[in-house]
């Protein structure tokens, strides 16, 4: 048979076997891989989140979910959270203290940096009006330069007690003279102003549905 | 005899990926990965270990099924098997290693098109038997693994001050940020492959030399020769 096919070249038959029965192994070995990696996968990013939001909540111990759904935020139940697949509208946290006092809310946001977009999370204090934690959730930024904007940490500092009124503004290194700014890197100006940017314009978006879900309260 | 000659091939067969045709160093393959995710020592170690499963797990498939896979469909049997593999490791990093899938970004995807892969298995695996193909596999991913490592090693050292995460030089060392930067990539490369390209003249210079010298101890063994053949008439 292999003599005769040598001949006359392979069947189409068999070509068309042998791609067949590849690609079927190789659809179940991926599948099977899917299936036992996926809630481990999920796992990670939730613990990733929820690290993320102690971390810009300083002193919360819990949080809940809230979910900006027909023109206004409403808290998702346990069901609601648990259930794939997660919802596409937009979400932020709100943390707790260990006595169940809202400490303040974690907001994700992202702008377009030097290189690709940030994505970062922040902590924003309704009664005091301030941002109160940061951390960056992804960013190609360039190391060395743009990566500055997580490594540095009076840049950092500056963003944990930060008043967000009359509006968030950037000022040159050393120019600070007011609570509601923030001095840029040197050697990173353009990812310092993306941060700042960030900041002002995810707070400006959020404040309004913020301010209508306390008052419900 | 026969045992020892095939212990050799294997070793022969291992050594060669791992040094005589370093992927990286010699035959200059897979620059793309060696290039964009070696900024960090860990970094290089985790592509060449990524690399190393997904070209290992190739090359016993394909190995294996050698006599049943047409040669007209081998490239498309070959890619549909290495794709395979990649997205497994895709998902195994992302579940078990998370924060090295993240700095290796898309570049873990694109190991799928790392001409070292798809090439061992033309060139290799798919005219060979199962160990040797397996052992063929291992020293070329070592090898891979190594040349990253070095690259990982060299600017991280020189770009960040340190190694592995840990500070060589301490707070007063003023860190070279252009080597962990794409030029840098690039930059000692270059070294690295001039480095190589020494080694190598030097080699051969001196199994010129040994040659020359044969020879040169031929002609005058053959000259002794034709003087006492001389006397002796």
């Amino acid at each position: 048979m292999v003599e005769q096919e040598q001949r006359t070249g392979t069947s189409s038959t068999r070509m068309i076997a042998t791609l067949g029965i590849a690609g079927l192994f190789s659809g179940l070995a991926l599948v099977a891989v899917f299936l036992f990696t996926r809630p481990i996968i999920e796992a990670n990013k939730a613990e990733a989140l929820r690290r993320a939001v102690f971390q810009v909540l300083p002193g919360s111990s819990s949080f809940q979910t809230l979910e900006f759904s027909n023109d206004k935020l409403a808290l998702l139940s346990v069901e609601q959270e648990n259930n794939a697949p997660k919802s596409k509208n937009p979400q932020i946290y709100a943390g707790y203290s260990k006595s169940g006092k809202l400490l303040g809310f974690a907001i994700p946001g992202e702008e377009a940096g030097f290189q690709d977009k940030i994505k970062a999370i922040f902590g924003y204090d309704p009664q005091r009006r301030m941002l109160i934690g940061f951390e960056v959730l992804d960013s190609k930024e360039t190391p060395g330069l743009g990566d500055k904007i997580i490594k540095d940490k009076y840049f950092r500092t500056s963003l944990t007690s930060l008043e967000i009124d009359p509006k968030i503004v950037a000022v040159k290194p050393g120019q600070k003279t007011a609570a509601n700014q923030v001095e840029t890197i040197t050697g990173a100006t353009i990812s310092s102003k993306t941060v700042i940017r960030l900041l002002d314009k995810t707070i400006r978006r959020w404040l309004p549905s913020i301010n209508i879900y306390l008052a419900k309260q | 005899m026969k045992n020892f000659e095939e212990a050799a091939r294997y070793h022969e067969e291992f050594i060669k990926g791992l040094w005589k045709e370093n992927p990286v160093f010699v035959a200059v393959l897979g620059m793309c990965p060696a290039l964009a995710v070696t900024n960090t020592a860990i970094n290089g170690l985790a592509m060449g270990g990524a690399t190393l499963f997904v070209l290992t797990f190739s090359s016993l498939l394909v190995s294996s099924f050698r006599r049943y896979i047409p040669k007209e469909v081998r490239i498309t049997t070959f890619v549909i098997i290495i794709a395979t593999f990649v997205t497994i490791v895709d998902f195994l990093l992302q579940a078990f290693l998370p924060a090295i899938h993240k700095e290796l970004g898309a570049f873990v995807a694109l190991i799928v098109v790392n001409c070292l892969i798809l090439g061992r298995q033309e060139a290799f695996s798919f005219k060979n038997p199962i160990r040797l193909a397996m052992v063929d596999a291992l020293g070329m991913a070592l090898g891979f693994t190594f040349a990253l490592f070095c690259l990982g090693a060299i600017r991280e050292i020189l770009g960040n001050g340190s190694l592995f995460g840990v500070s060589l030089f301490g707070p007063s060392f003023e860190p070279w940020i252009v080597m962990i930067l794409p030029p840098g990539g690039f930059l000692s490369l270059g070294f690295l492959l001039l480095f190589f390209n020494w080694l190598k003249q030097r080699q051969e210079q001196k199994q010129s030399l040994v040659y020359l010298a044969d020879a040169v101890a031929e002609v005058a063994e053959k000259k002794d020769s034709i003087i006492s053949l001389k006397r002796g008439v």
